[in-house]
């Protein structure tokens, strides 16, 4: 799949053939070329992704776990090899470390509410990032409300790098959770979460991380990073919304106590006792969601097929290139400027509100974000209300790039 | 769709650059915070009554172009009126932007500018969002009006 371009410096994907794959994007907006740059908050969904969760309704579907017939076979055949798929793409030990949950903070608030809550206690402390998205944020603060812990938080500099000095310093006795995320969703900063992971296990402390951003553009080997627990949602990496993924080293997993009851997670149940399943059926209560499933796999197939490398090269280029184009704007100004960034371009632009800029880039067919990307404490830390924020995927090319940069140019001229 | 001028038309990009009744207010009658948790846009809205007549009127708040713009021209448009009258306007504006009903002409005045918003639907609440803050004030809720 990989062709060199054709006009532009090194290699790079072949953007063509890819957006072929994506029959959303050959539409037009307001009478423009559909250019879609909102990938962080949700990425698109090639063809066969698409087929493989209309495949299973059509052909397959039966639920998991149970019957004996052809169906229900094929089904489970299914949704275990999707869980084998994610496992190989995270470089987990074994599929019992996958448990298949909504998307991140489901994930998130199942480790809060069981691991979380046997390993925190009252007057402890839990270290979050100045970076973190809401669903890293809240469930930990419920958590600590609940139990009287105190969240900790890790500041971040103005370039939206980590203060990793002050990390070394808040890390203390009380401390007993560590929550980060990879890669920020508002400014693009890439974490050295290895180091990060590093610095806790040197004290015992167990590390949550939240890879929702990061799985996308990057290649990532849990075992690597050595963390403890990582969360990741299929719908910001071309597969189906309100499936993702939890890896949870199994030790910890088969210690923790169930997250919700009902079928599937039991082994047993009688009206005085029900006997839980191994781990990871025990944290999968009720029938899952299939065909997410079945689809987030799919996804993995889709991105391998690229290659995660190559994806990683492509798009770093074109934030290099975006970067370097909006910021030659007067006028525009670049909000995280860390050296190791990936995936999105946030920016501000004198005298129009994110908002306005969102408005009118729409209008010409560019689909960006704007507002606060559910990460208030990044916005009230650089004293800004939001951004706009363009970010890329795989379909993404340098046509996208001038299209942004056009955009908002005429932002420049309405509010001149 | 329209052309971009239609939206952003030059009297609302001068109240937005250079709003009027802009502050706060010691010695108002009644206040009220609005709050759009969608795109972040604040606004706290004081009125000061004598006899039945909004006798003054100013705004303090952070957001876009169409908000502030839309805060600017209220204050501008409703000072000396009754708050029958406000209210009366207030629907006469929104069936303006939200294109969903028949605004009296006369009656919104200056305010036309915003007609503009009504093929940007996602816009409606960035317009109105002033309005509800005001008519909130008047009638003394102290819970913050949310436009979700």
């Amino acid at each position: 799949m990989i062709v060199p371009a054709e006009r532009e410096q090194g290699v790079s994907l072949d953007v063509v053939r890819i957006r072929a794959d994506f029959p959303v994007l050959q539409q037009s907006i307001h009478g423009n070329r559909l250019v879609y740059l909102d990938s962080a908050a949700t990425s698109q969904t090639p063809e066969p992704v698409v087929r493989a969760i209309a495949g299973f309704y059509r052909d397959d579907c039966a639920n998991v776990h149970r019957g004996v017939h052809e169906l229900s076979r094929r089904a489970t055949d299914s949704f275990e090899g999707a869980r084998e798929k994610v496992r190989h793409f995270i470089n987990a030990e074994s599929t019992r470390e996958i448990i298949f949950t909504r998307g991140t903070t489901d994930a998130i608030n199942l480790v809060a509410q069981t691991f979380g809550r046997r390993a925190v206690g009252s007057g402890d402390e839990v270290i979050l990032s100045a970076l973190e998205h809401h669903s890293n944020i809240v469930p930990w603060q419920m958590l600590c409300d609940e139990i009287g812990a105190r969240l900790r938080v890790i500041p971040m500099f103005d370039d939206g790098t980590l203060d990793i000095d002050a990390y070394r310093d808040l890390i203390g006795p009380r401390t007993k959770m560590v929550a980060l995320v990879h890669i920020s969703n508002a400014l693009g900063t890439t974490n050295p979460i290895k180091e990060l992971v590093s610095l806790a296990h040197d004290h015992g402390i167990p590390v949550l991380v939240d890879g929702a951003q990061a799985v996308p553009h990057v290649p990532v080997d849990v075992r690597a990073l050595g963390c403890d627990f990582y969360a990741f949602s299929a719908h910001k990496m071309y597969g189906p919304t309100g499936i993702g993924a939890l890896y949870g080293r199994e030790e910890h997993l088969n210690a923790m106590p169930p997250y919700q009851g009902g079928g599937d997670m039991i082994r047993q149940v009688t009206f005085e006792k029900t006997v839980f399943n191994a781990i990871p059926h025990k944290f999968e209560a009720g029938t899952p969601n299939i065909a997410g499933t079945i689809g987030m796999g799919a996804a993995i197939d889709y991105i391998a097929a690229i290659g995660r490398d190559e994806v990683s090269a492509h798009e770093a280029r074109l934030v290099a290139h975006a970067s370097e184009r909006l910021s030659s704007i007067g006028g525009v100004r670049l909000i995280g400027t860390a050296r190791e960034k990936v995936g999105v371009v946030s920016f501000v632009v004198e005298g129009a509100h994110p908002h306005d800029v969102g408005t009118i880039l729409d209008h010409r067919g560019v689909a960006i974000r704007a507002g606060h990307h559910c990460a208030q404490p990044v916005m009230d830390r650089l004293g800004i209300p939001a951004t706009a924020r363009a970010s890329f995927g795989i379909y993404n090319d340098d046509d996208d790039v001038d299209a942004l940069v056009r955009a908002v140019l005429e932002v420049r001229e309405v509010f001149a | 769709m329209s052309d971009l001028r239609d939206l952003y038309q030059q009297m609302i990009l001068d109240h937005y650059r250079r709003p009027r009744n802009r502050g706060e207010m010691d010695d108002c009658t009644f206040s009220a915070d609005g709050f759009n948790p969608l795109c972040g846009d604040r606004i706290t809205v004081f009125v000061k009554m004598e006899e039945d007549k909004i006798a003054d009127i100013r705004f303090v708040g952070d957001g876009c172009a169409i908000s502030m713009a839309s805060a600017s021209m209220m204050t501008e448009a409703i000072k000396g009126k009754e708050e029958q009258e406000a209210e009366a306007l207030f629907e006469s504006f929104h069936a303006l932007v939200a294109g969903d009903g028949l605004a009296d002409e006369a009656e919104v005045g200056k305010l036309q500018v915003f007609g503009g918003v009504r093929d940007y639907p996602l816009r409606v609440k960035c317009a109105t969002l002033t309005w509800h803050t005001l008519r909130a004030a008047l009638r003394g809720t102290d819970e913050p009006v949310s436009t979700e």
